[in-house]
């Protein structure tokens, strides 16, 4: 059986000794980095950290950590990651996923551990692109867009993963940005303390096949007035000079200009623990309305039980009531007889 | 004057509707006639319906049961007596009957409707269709009736009762007791007061009725069997895989993780290892057979043995994980319950028509090692070897069943659980210099280091790895040298399993191959034949992959090799190429078991 001896957390490296072979310039550099830098301070020794992924660029993840890794097959990681927490449930398990691996061809997979509330991280990586196929659309990208397979223009309507993933009842979900490389490391601090399925979707640029998919969202020029910052408790305000907020009309959500103190106290205050999903849900559809800003941060973090402990609750209580099983009355159970 | 026959040996098949309880009496019958110490063999026959319309013939479910003196190796191929509930049971059931031989029916259930339903234009009891045959008539549901007057229940339900009078003349037929079928009653039935009573008097009115009655003149009697001393029971091939799994995690101290989607004819399996949770063995029911494989595959790596069950059509939906678990080199176990195909097919019936999915239904080369069962009781053994066999080779296997396995039920000699030899996986030790693909020289099995594990961290991946160390690498010559450990890897296991056994002389005229369910019909089929002083021999394999080196040698003291599949020639085809040699195929793709005359014949053609 695994050794259950485990060494102190400490500060290590967990990088490992392979090249990363990713493109220059590859938005998966600041995420790896990123990742690198939260491991350690997680208190989880290296051995029992363990990251799988599926295909595509971001595939190559758990080769450049010195965890435990297993780079799977295309869109399947969340089930191997569903089986590994299974059979060790002490394992801190991280799926790293993209837009084609886990909303395309894994889109079942996803939606399953989702709603099973496995406790595990998923980091979804999304460039609205098909990178290490060399450019074709992928479930994320947008109506109209022209790559090497749509030359006249996508006629796909693209999935919202995080409309998706609260459909599926997620417990914990996030987004947040490869350029903004502090709240992307606090996201998946948040994203690992969360016991549950944690979800967090990670706007990640290809600077090969898609760049600029997210200029708006990362360019010092405009990205104070394209996005809002999600913080429990606070009023949902952006804008260079905070002169801006989000307010509800009906169950959407409008833009107010804060121009007094009265408009301040219409605003929305961010609830990321409301046990009813209307509200994130709605947070998570503002991508679809080019006046509104584009949420980043916690939109959702309710406590639930998990299938993992109630699996092995499940597996005590039978025990419990039946004691430990004995093979030798298994087998002689049932109708038997003896011959002399 | 009513007499007592001797008889050697008796093949019943009772049909009905598949709301008649036809799978029950046949159970019962099944159950009664083991401790009377016959030697028997069962197979059921149903439809894949779940409640296909009453009358129907394709509404008919059979079971078929041979019991012995001897030892017997099939549920018999056909008939000697056939108790037909309905027209339809008849009509479907003299396919299994033979010449001349007895019908017992129902006379109630021929109404004009059920007539209709089954395609007859009239009465077949009284127009000569049934001539030739010794035909008796009982007025089934009346006499139930008749027999439970008085208690509280209604018609209908008092005609549900009519299987247990059928039982019960078919017990004075064979002189069986009805005790053991009596007790069972009131253990099944205890809640329901009214139910032991009614169930009783029926069983006991068809064993009064049959013994008064003028309508039978005979009963037989079947000699005990020399059966070895031991505990039994009664099991079939779902049951016993469940339990080697059971077995399997108990002597290797490694948890076992089940996962499976419900598929006929293998969803048996998930069903008995979900009551197994305190037994070491966990059972997840999967969104698809994808990930059914996936979270095994993710249970392996995490220090379990990943177990994923299925059938045919799921196994084509497991390919591509299948071979990530090669090149990756993890423990793991797929059982493919085979069944009629191609596509969805025949759900509930047997074929052996996934061997070649088995061996080359992946991308890239591939090797798996596959182990088919040969009855019933043989699935739990089958189930143990190919653990082992995963365990010590670091490898996935694949386990072949197939519905009449799954279904089929035989006496079971409990084994000596402290006799059965302990597994040892292969693991890493933490502390120990580590890499994930070095190898043992004999076995050229890899280490299994788990999470958890400190010092061992590695990455596995579903890219080609640089020997040794498993980092990825696309080199030429190592992806050469890899396919080349991953093929030879397969071919040891020769080494470690113990070789098919030849049945008969060495050199001969007819050398009979065979493999998986088929051996109880070869085995009797070559028996009979080197009884009448035929120069025949046979190998059942266990293995087919690796295929035995025993297998060379023998091949060549033949002057020909017949190989009998319940398919279009798989193993012929591997055996044909392996050995370059023209062997013979007898290929039935049917539905149904090889018949024992049919395989005869087929031998007989080629001396």
């Amino acid at each position: 059986m695994a050794d259950k001896v485990s060494s102190k957390p400490q500060k290590v490296n967990f990088g490992s000794d392979q090249d990363v072979r990713w493109c220059p310039g590859c938005g998966d550099y600041a995420i790896l980095s990123q990742m690198k830098k939260v491991l350690p301070e997680l208190g989880i020794p290296k051995e029992k950290i363990v990251f799988i992924s599926g295909i595509g660029c971001n595939g190559r993840f758990p080769y450049y950590l010195s965890t435990y890794g297993f780079h799977t097959l295309h869109g399947r990681a969340p089930i191997v990651a569903s089986g590994v927490k299974l059979a060790n449930p002490e394992l801190s398990v991280w799926i790293i996923t993209g837009d084609g691996d886990s909303l395309s061809i894994g889109g079942n997979h996803l939606m399953h551990l989702i709603r099973r509330n496995m406790n595990v991280n998923v980091i979804l990586i999304n460039n609205q692109i098909y990178g290490l196929t060399k450019g074709q659309y992928s479930p994320t990208s947008p109506l109209g867009k022209v790559t090497k397979t749509t030359p006249y223009g996508s006629l796909d309507r693209p999935v919202n993963p995080l409309s998706l993933v609260l459909s599926a009842g997620a417990t914990f979900v996030a987004r947040t940005i490869d350029r903004d490389t502090k709240h992307m490391a606090q996201t998946f601090r948040e994203a690992a303390a969360h016991n549950g399925c944690s979800f967090v979707e990670v706007f990640q640029n290809c600077n090969i096949f898609n760049d600029g998919a997210f200029q708006q969202l990362t360019d010092p020029k405009t990205k104070q007035e394209k996005l809002v910052y999600l913080q429990h408790g606070e009023p949902l305000v952006y804008g260079a000079e905070k002169d801006k907020g989000l307010r509800l009309n009906g169950f959407e959500a409008e833009h107010v200009d804060l121009a007094n103190e009265q408009d301040r106290e219409s605003l929305i205050v961010h609830d990321e623990s409301q046990s009813s999903d209307v509200y994130s849900y709605m947070l998570s559809r503002m991508t679809e309305n080019t006046e509104l800003p584009t949420p980043v941060g916690v939109f959702r973090r309710i406590s639930h039980d998990t299938y993992n402990e109630n699996f092995l609750r499940q597996i005590d209580a039978v025990k419990q009531k039946k004691g430990k099983g004995n093979l030798k009355q298994l087998l002689i159970s049932g109708d038997t007889w003896s011959v002399d | 004057m009513k007499t007592t026959k001797k008889l050697e040996r008796v093949t019943i098949r009772f049909a009905g509707d598949s709301g008649d309880g036809m799978q029950l009496t046949g159970t019962q019958f099944t159950r009664t006639t083991a401790m009377a110490k016959n030697d028997l063999s069962t197979v059921p026959d149903f439809p894949a319906e779940i409640r296909a319309p009453a009358g129907t013939l394709y509404g008919v479910s059979g079971f078929q049961i041979q019991f012995s003196s001897e030892m017997i190796h099939t549920p018999g191929d056909q008939a000697d007596v056939l108790v037909a509930m309905n027209p339809a049971a008849l009509k479907s059931g003299l396919r299994y009957l033979k010449k001349g031989g007895t019908i017992i029916v129902n006379t109630d259930a021929f109404t004009s409707r059920n007539l209709r339903m089954a395609d007859f234009e009239d009465d077949p009891i009284d127009n000569g269709f049934l001539e030739g045959y010794e035909v008796f008539s009982v007025e089934m549901t009346r006499l139930t009736k008749d027999a439970l007057e008085g208690l509280e229940l209604t018609h209908k339900e008092k005609e549900r009762c009519k299987n247990f009078f059928a039982l019960g003349m078919i017990y004075w037929l064979y002189n069986r007791s009805i005790d053991p079928t009596l007790a069972w009653i009131e253990e099944k039935f205890h809640k329901k007061p009214v139910w032991v009573e009614a169930n009783k008097r029926a069983l006991r009115g068809g064993r009064n009725f049959a013994d008064m009655t003028e309508i039978f003149t005979v009963n037989y009697e079947v000699p005990e069997a020399k059966i070895e001393p031991g505990i039994y029971r009664r099991i079939t091939g779902n049951e016993a895989l469940s339990l080697g799994l059971v077995a399997v995690s108990n002597k290797s101290d490694v948890e076992i993780l089940y996962c499976s989607y419900p598929i006929t004819p293998a969803s048996d399996i998930l069903q008995h290892v979900s009551n197994y949770k305190n037994y070491g063995v966990k059972s997840f029911q999967t969104e698809d057979e994808i990930a059914a494989i996936g979270a095994a595959i993710g249970a392996s790596f995490a220090g379990n043995l990943g177990v994923t069950g299925t059938s045919g059509p799921g196994f084509a939906l497991k390919a591509e994980f299948a071979g990530l678990a090669v090149i990756c080199e993890l423990p793991l176990l797929i059982v493919d319950v085979q069944r009629g195909g191609p596509s969805t097919g025949m759900p509930t019936k047997p074929e052996q028509t996934d061997l070649m999915q088995g061996m080359y239904g992946r991308n890239g080369e591939a090797p798996i090692p596959i182990i088919a069962a040969d009855s019933p009781a043989d699935c739990f053994q089958t189930v143990y070897d190919a653990a082992r066999v995963a365990f010590q080779f670091m490898t996935p296997v694949l386990i072949l069943s197939d519905a009449y396995l799954a279904n089929g039920a035989e006496p079971w000699r409990i084994p000596d659980i402290d006799a059965i030899p302990e597994i040892k996986p292969n693991f890493a030790e933490p502390g120990k210099p580590y890499l994930p693909y070095e190898r043992d020289d004999d076995s050229l099995a890899r280490k299994w280091a788990l999470p958890g594990m400190p010092g061992l961290e590695h990455r596995i991946g579903g890219l080609e790895r640089q020997e040794n160390t498993g980092n990825v690498s696309y080199d030429p010559e190592n992806h050469m040298r890899m396919t080349e450990i991953r093929a030879e890897k397969i071919e040891k296991i020769n080494d470690f399993v113990e070789g098919p056994e030849l049945h008969g002389s060495e050199k001969g005229d007819v050398l009979v191959i065979s493999w998986g369910s088929t051996y109880g019909t070869v085995r009797t089929a070559v028996e009979q034949l080197q009884r009448a002083g035929k120069e025949i021999s046979y190998i059942h394999l266990r293995w087919l992959n690796p295929l035995p080196k025993v297998l060379d040698t023998h091949i060549k003291n033949f002057k020909e090799i017949l190989i009998p599949e319940m398919n279009m020639g798989q193993l012929s085809q591997l055996i044909r190429s392996k050995y370059a040699i023209d062997a013979k195929g007898f290929n039935r793709v049917t539905g149904q078991p090889l018949v024992v005359a049919e395989l005869k014949e087929a031998i007989e053609n080629l001396l």
